[in-house]
């Protein structure tokens, strides 16, 4: 269990989107575009690292009976932080976003990874831990919010990638557009890694 | 009275909260797999985000905004909903062991539902009153349920179907979503907002 392991982990082989299947809601609903996941994605990290390591260096101080409460609070609080100061600095960005930077505090890859790993694993490893998980969903998101802006605007971070005859597809940027992409990119991934769904 | 019915309309089906919002998709897929669960799921929804939408928006508006606190609203609401879900708990144990029994498991899960917490926050970024916002709560909670029973009824009859292995699972419901998602983008254009 070495400390790159920790970091590895949650960019590929425990993926919390594509592997884990967790925090579907913002990626279904902010990957529009992949800019869009970027953002997403870099806000989630943010509040992982920092609940993670506030976590790990308090671990053994937390009484157990309450510290699911515990983990909320410290988690909404570092939520508040990156709402507050994507409202200040990337105020665009952040009316895209709009309720899904305040939802981080109910995302299950967040109090997983305190409830699972920062509450009994050292400082400097839950902060690797933190920042794999946390890239590799912002990588997920992007990649998901690739498709979908490529196949429904052409376009992939603003910079065209069709040829003028493709027709681009409006329904990939509209709801069923996302819950489509999102199913064929998990099925694509179990096909390619050969696990077979549940 | 027709505004109240329009964002009771719009909630249960225009902006419907699985399919249109994105919001509470893991329990929308997680307990979609049998009608039954999927019905006690949906009522125990309906219960909570109607009570948590009274009690986040009394909060916000009588407490946190006279105090000038507006930017706790995140740290307040969650610990509201958290309260609530366990008080819910409590009293319906004591009073009504039948409707406990039936709900059941569902309740504390509610608690890490994302809609419960969207609910709360779109109240106050629409600026609804009291009214509007019981409102509101309640076609959050129909909508849920209904987009959750209607999955069930297909993920019950997918059971027997030939699926390929790798879609099998989340994939194919993610995909099924997608259809009915589509079903309910005819909606949109019912009401003008």
């Amino acid at each position: 269990m070495s400390l790159w392991h920790e970091f590895n982990k949650g960019i590929v082989s425990r993926n919390p989107l594509l592997r884990l299947v967790l925090g579907m809601c913002p990626a279904l609903a902010v990957t529009t575009a992949a800019a869009n996941g970027v953002a997403m994605g870099l806000a989630a990290t943010f509040v992982l690292v920092c609940s993670n390591f506030v976590i790990a260096v308090f671990r053994k101080a937390i009484p157990p009976a309450v510290r699911i409460p515990i983990f909320i609070v410290v988690i909404a609080s570092f939520v508040t932080v990156i709402d507050l100061v994507m409202n200040a600095f990337a105020h665009e960005m952040h009316k895209v976003l709009g309720l899904f930077v305040p939802l981080i505090v109910v995302n299950c890859i967040i109090l997983g990874r305190a409830e699972a790993y920062a509450s009994r694993n050292p400082v400097l490893a839950s902060i690797l831990d933190g920042l794999g998980m946390g890239i590799g969903f912002t990588l997920a998101l992007v990649v998901l919010g690739g498709i979908r802006e490529m196949l429904g605007n052409g376009t992939i971070f603003g910079v065209s990638v069709v040829t003028a005859a493709y027709e681009p597809a409006i329904i990939m940027l509209l709801p069923p557009g996302a819950f489509l992409a999102l199913g064929l990119l998990l099925g694509a991934m179990n096909k390619l890694t050969g696990v077979e769904g549940s | 009275m027709g505004e109240l019915f329009v964002i009771f309309v719009a909630a249960v089906l225009v902006n419907n909260f699985v399919l249109a919002r994105f919001l509470g998709i893991c329990p929308f897929l997680g307990v979609s797999k049998k009608v039954e669960t999927a019905f006690g799921m949906g009522m125990a929804v309906i219960f909570v985000m109607t009570l948590a939408s009274v009690g986040t928006i009394l909060l916000y508006n009588y407490v946190l905004v006279p105090l000038n606190l507006g930017f706790l609203q995140i740290v307040a609401f969650i610990l509201v909903i958290a309260s609530l879900v366990q008080f819910v708990e409590t009293v319906l144990r004591k009073t009504v062991p039948a409707l406990y029994k039936a709900l059941g498991i569902y309740l504390p899960l509610i608690t890490t539902n994302c809609a419960i917490l969207g609910l709360a926050l779109l109240n106050v970024m629409k600026s609804y009153n009291f009214l509007k916002s019981v409102i509101f709560g309640l076609g959050a909670g129909i909508g849920f349920t209904l987009a959750l029973l209607i999955m069930s009824g297909i993920r019950e009859r997918l059971e027997f179907a030939d699926v390929p292995k790798s879609l099998r699972g989340v994939p194919i419901a993610l995909i099924t979503a997608s259809l009915l998602s589509i079903a309910f983008l005819g909606f949109t254009g019912l009401i003008k907002m």
